[in-house]
């Protein structure tokens, strides 16, 4: 099985986000970014496939601006095999929406006959959720969306458990499939600077979106990026009996 | 270095022209005139009054791409384990970082940063190494000290000095933390002076292996490391037959047998980092672990502490990081008298005084680091300066946010409280800050003293001198064209600094001459002064960098820089006022001694008490 995996860079999730002073988006210039933390999941699920021979290769893919290499070198670090950068500008990269790189996914699975891809469930900066589902509809392929466990079912089949509201639903896959990676699915490794030092010799693919034919062009628009609202300053009660008398007044508690 | 000066306090003014760093000077024991040479230093010129700027101006860091590349990419890893995987609460209390807990750092990487891949190490720089620092140091400093004890200074001399063969067989097991290294210099009888020690290695009758005999205290990871780098005496044959005893550096491992280490020491802070006596009896080391050459063990010590040096100052941009985060986060949210603290005047002027302490601090961290990977040699009082400001600044600015921090700050779960324990011993070891003071103001003044004296025998001699004394010497500075524009009043202030700098260390050798050496309270006074100089030169290179290149802090770096050379410039003004200020200073000088002899003679207070019981 080869396994491709986009891997998203994004800021850094212990960055305080401040949102621009025009309002167009978050400053990103000089703010530590780092691997989706969701994706680095996926990669680790791929990777530990491919350490217990149930996948051949592990191919790290990203749709994304000139520092977007970085976080594909770190997928190198982590284990994977090979990279893929499709690269657009990072004005581009800004507006991509979750369609634009599902249908990048799609003409690279075209072009290297994958097997399975797996993507995060989600991206921590637009939380979209979407570039998994869309990708399975692109393909007509089977997916397994939020995947808390991953398991060979034999016969070309794999099982997935999926984490739901109160429960886990357990489902069976056909292999070619599309996965969506879930924080539970496992803890993903460090990449340790041997490692990283390694990387650096494992081949990477750059690939400009025009050689892909897929239209980038915008399908929205933002209008405005705000800071959420401030909270509220707290205050001190005497007792509990005041506490109580308080969260009832409020509503938090049943009169 | 800090030997010769010690050493030299007691044996007087014969020691002037041995006051140098290199081991050229300090092999001839016999005072001989020594030509003078030009320094590409700043600090070195400015005891000339001379503003020589190639090494400060541009702001030298320099990262390839692919470096911040490759430092980026550990940085996250590196925080999340050290908050996920080491408990810095739980080694306070402990007093122990366990080896699992090292282990996963080594697994990481984090031991062998500046060792070539080839050798399995991470093929850091400086500047690579500078930044790991500072994000283990905001984290927990204990164990920012098992990291330096390990490579900064344990296997650094093998790093420096070691041969093909010694780097192949020790710098792989080193560099991925299989094994763990120590630096054993320190005696009980030897601190400061470094060249004092006592341990003694004596060449067997065969050649075949030294045989080593002694005791080291305070060892930083004494307790557990596989290799030391011992410094020892050892009889070298002189030109005329004779024999002297020289110290010499060797590799030693505990494998070879006769090691035995003392129990964990109890200290104040960095209790995670393990520190221990270690005592050599009888144990054989093969010839090849010669560290260096024999006899030379000084210089290879003051070679790794000299390299090592920008580590502490690293750790210490982190710890005040930290400080400063905490503070921020308390005084938005803190409300008495009906305000946030934020929003009283003295609470702001705290926090600015933090940043621009830690401005002028990692300024500095990151020029040092740059110029030592563009291949300058000379930096010993820069990175000398470097140790002795970080290291007092990251004092300053934890007190500071203990303070604004009220109750709080006293306790122990806000947690600053262990950062200011473990800070307190960054002044003390890898050359005390007043020790190191004096190595600057004495090393800068020995080459001024050099200039002079050829000056002094060239046309016009000493009148000539005495002329630029008063008319004010030229600096020769080029901050017109390598400050930015709106940094020019700063920088017209420290240039007329540098002037009065040269002025005030040549008034003073004049006067003084070789004796120099013992007029400690101008030399530490001018010490000061040339740290607050070359950190405001530092704070003007790099915020004109950032000017330069668009930095999205540009301009609040400028407002700090400002700030801070405004003040700093204040405090060299004051520094060398009074160093410079002979006739006043011999009466302050008298009674310092006076009193501090009376009590000594006493040997103790001699005060009597207002209630005369
Ligand atoms: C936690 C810890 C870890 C350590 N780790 C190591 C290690 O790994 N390896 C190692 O070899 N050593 C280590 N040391 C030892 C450390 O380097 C020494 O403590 C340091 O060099 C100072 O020496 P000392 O303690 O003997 O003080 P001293 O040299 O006795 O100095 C005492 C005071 O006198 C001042 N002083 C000394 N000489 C002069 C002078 N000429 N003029 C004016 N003032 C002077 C000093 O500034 C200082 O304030 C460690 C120490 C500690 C506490
Ligand atoms: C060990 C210990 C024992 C104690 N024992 C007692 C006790 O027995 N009885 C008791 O009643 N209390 C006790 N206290 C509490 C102690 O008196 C308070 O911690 C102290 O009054 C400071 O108040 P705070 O901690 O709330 O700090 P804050 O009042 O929040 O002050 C925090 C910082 O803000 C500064 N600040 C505050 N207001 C202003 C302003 N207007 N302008 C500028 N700066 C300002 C302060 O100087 C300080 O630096 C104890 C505290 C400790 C740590």
């Amino acid at each position: 099985m080869k396994i491709l995996v986009g891997v998203k860079r994004v800021v850094d999730y212990a960055v305080k986000i401040r949102v621009k002073p025009d309002r167009s988006g978050v400053v990103t210039e000089g703010v530590q970014h780092s691997m989706n933390p969701f994706d680095e999941i996926a990669l680790e699920e791929a990777v530990k496939l491919k350490e217990k021979k149930l996948a051949t290769e592990v191919v790290a893919f990203s749709l994304g601006g000139p520092k977007s290499a970085e976080v594909l070198r770190t997928a190198l670090a982590k284990g994977a095999d090979k990279a893929v950068h499709v690269q657009v500008t990072d004005a581009e990269a800004g507006k991509l929406e979750s369609f634009h790189v599902a249908k990048a996914l799609q003409k690279i699975v075209e072009q290297e006959k994958f097997d399975a891809v797996f993507l995060g469930k989600q991206a921590i900066d637009d939380d979209s959720s979407q570039t998994a589902p869309i990708l399975a509809g692109l393909l007509e392929w089977p997916q397994a969306l939020y995947a808390s466990k991953v398991e060979d079912a034999g016969a070309g089949h794999m099982k997935v458990t999926r984490e739901i509201d109160g429960g886990l639903d357990t489902i069976k896959v056909k292999v070619p499939f599309v996965l969506s990676a879930d924080l539970r699915l496992n803890e993903p490794r460090y990449a340790t600077l041997p490692n990283i030092m390694k990387a650096k010799k494992k081949p990477l693919k750059n690939i400009p979106i025009k050689d892909l034919n897929v239209d980038i062009t915008p399908q929205t628009e933002t209008l405005e990026v705000t800071e959420p609202p401030v909270r509220q300053a707290g205050g001190f009660v005497d007792d509990v009996s005041a506490l109580v008398a308080k969260l009832k007044e409020k509503g938090f508690v049943k009169a | 270095m800090l030997s010769t000066l010690s050493k030299s306090a007691r044996l007087n003014q014969t020691r002037f022209i041995r006051l140098s760093h290199s081991a050229a000077a300090a092999k001839d024991a016999k005072p001989k005139k020594v030509a003078a040479v030009d320094s590409p230093s700043f600090v070195m010129n400015l005891f000339r009054g001379k503003a020589v700027t190639d090494q400060v101006f541009p702001y030298p860091l320099n990262m390839t791409d692919e470096q911040k590349e490759t430092l980026g990419m550990v940085m996250s890893p590196l925080e999340k384990m050290l908050v996920e995987v080491n408990d810095v609460v739980k080694n306070d209390e402990t007093s122990d970082i366990p080896r699992a807990v090292l282990d996963q750092f080594a697994e990481l990487g984090t031991f062998g940063v500046l060792v070539p891949p080839e050798l399995e190490g991470s093929g850091f720089n400086n500047s690579q190494m500078a930044r790991v620092a500072e994000i283990v140091g905001a984290y927990d400093l204990g164990f920012g000290v098992v990291m330096g004890a390990h490579q900064s200074i344990g296997y650094k001399g093998i790093l420096l000095e070691g041969t093909d063969a010694q780097k192949q067989k020790y710098l792989p097991d080193l560099a991925t933390g299989r094994k763990f290294a120590a630096f054993a210099l320190t005696e009980p009888t030897t601190g400061s002076d470094a060249s004092s020690v006592r341990t003694r290695a004596e060449l067997s009758a065969d050649g075949k292996h030294y045989v080593l005999n002694g005791g080291k205290i305070w060892i930083s990871n004494g307790g557990f490391a596989d290799v030391f780098t011992v410094f020892a005496q050892t009889p070298v044959k002189q030109a005329d037959g004779s024999t002297k005893d020289k110290m010499s550096a060797f590799i030693v491992e505990r494998a070879f047998g006769g090691v035995t280490s003392g129990p964990q020491e109890k200290k104040m802070g960095i209790k995670g980092s393990n520190t221990t006596e270690v005592h050599f009896d009888n144990l054989k080391i093969p010839v090849e672990n010669l560290l260096g050459k024999e006899g030379e063990g000084f210089k290879v010590a003051m070679n790794i502490l000299n390299n090592g040096r920008f580590g502490i100052p690293a750790a210490c941009t982190g710890a005040m990081k930290h400080c400063i985060q905490k503070t921020v986060d308390h005084i938005t949210t803190r409300v008495q008298f009906g305000k946030k603290l934020q929003e009283f005047g003295n609470i702001q002027e705290k926090l600015v005084e933090m940043i621009s302490k830690l401005y002028a601090t990692e300024s500095i961290v990151y020029m040092l680091s740059s110029n030592m990977d563009r291949g300058i040699k000379e930096y010993q009082l820069e990175a000398a300066i470097g140790k002795v400001l970080a290291s007092e600044n990251a004092w300053l600015v934890c007190d500071d946010a203990i303070q604004v921090h009220g109750g709080m700050g006293f306790m122990r779960e806000t947690g600053l409280e262990r950062v200011l324990r473990d800070l307190r011993i960054f002044r003390i070891f890898e050359g005390a800050n007043d020790v190191l003071r004096l190595f600057i103001a004495l090393t800068g003044a020995q080459h001024a003293g050099k200039h002079l004296a050829e000056q002094a025998s060239g046309v016009g001699g000493l009148i000539g001198l005495a002329v630029s004394r008063v008319t004010g010497g030229n600096t020769g500075s080029n901050f017109g064209q390598v400050v930015d524009a709106s940094l020019q009043d700063s920088a017209k202030v420290l240039d007329q600094q540098i002037a009065l700098f040269g002025q005030t260390v040549q008034g003073l050798l004049m006067k003084h001459k070789k004796g120099i050496i013992d007029r400690q309270y101008e030399m530490h006074r001018v010490a000061d002064a040339a740290i607050n100089i070359y950190s405001s030169a530092a704070v003007l290179s790099r915020a004109t960098y950032a000017i330069k290149n668009k930095s999205s802090s540009a301009d609040f770096e400028r407002k700090v820089a400002t700030y801070y050379v405004d003040k700093a410039m204040k405090s060299s003004n004051r520094f060398l006022k009074d160093a410079g200020s002979g006739v006043e200073n011999a009466s302050k000088v008298a009674t310092i001694e006076s009193l501090a002899k009376e009590v000594c003679g006493n040997g103790g207070l001699t005060l009597q008490h207002p209630v005369e019981l």
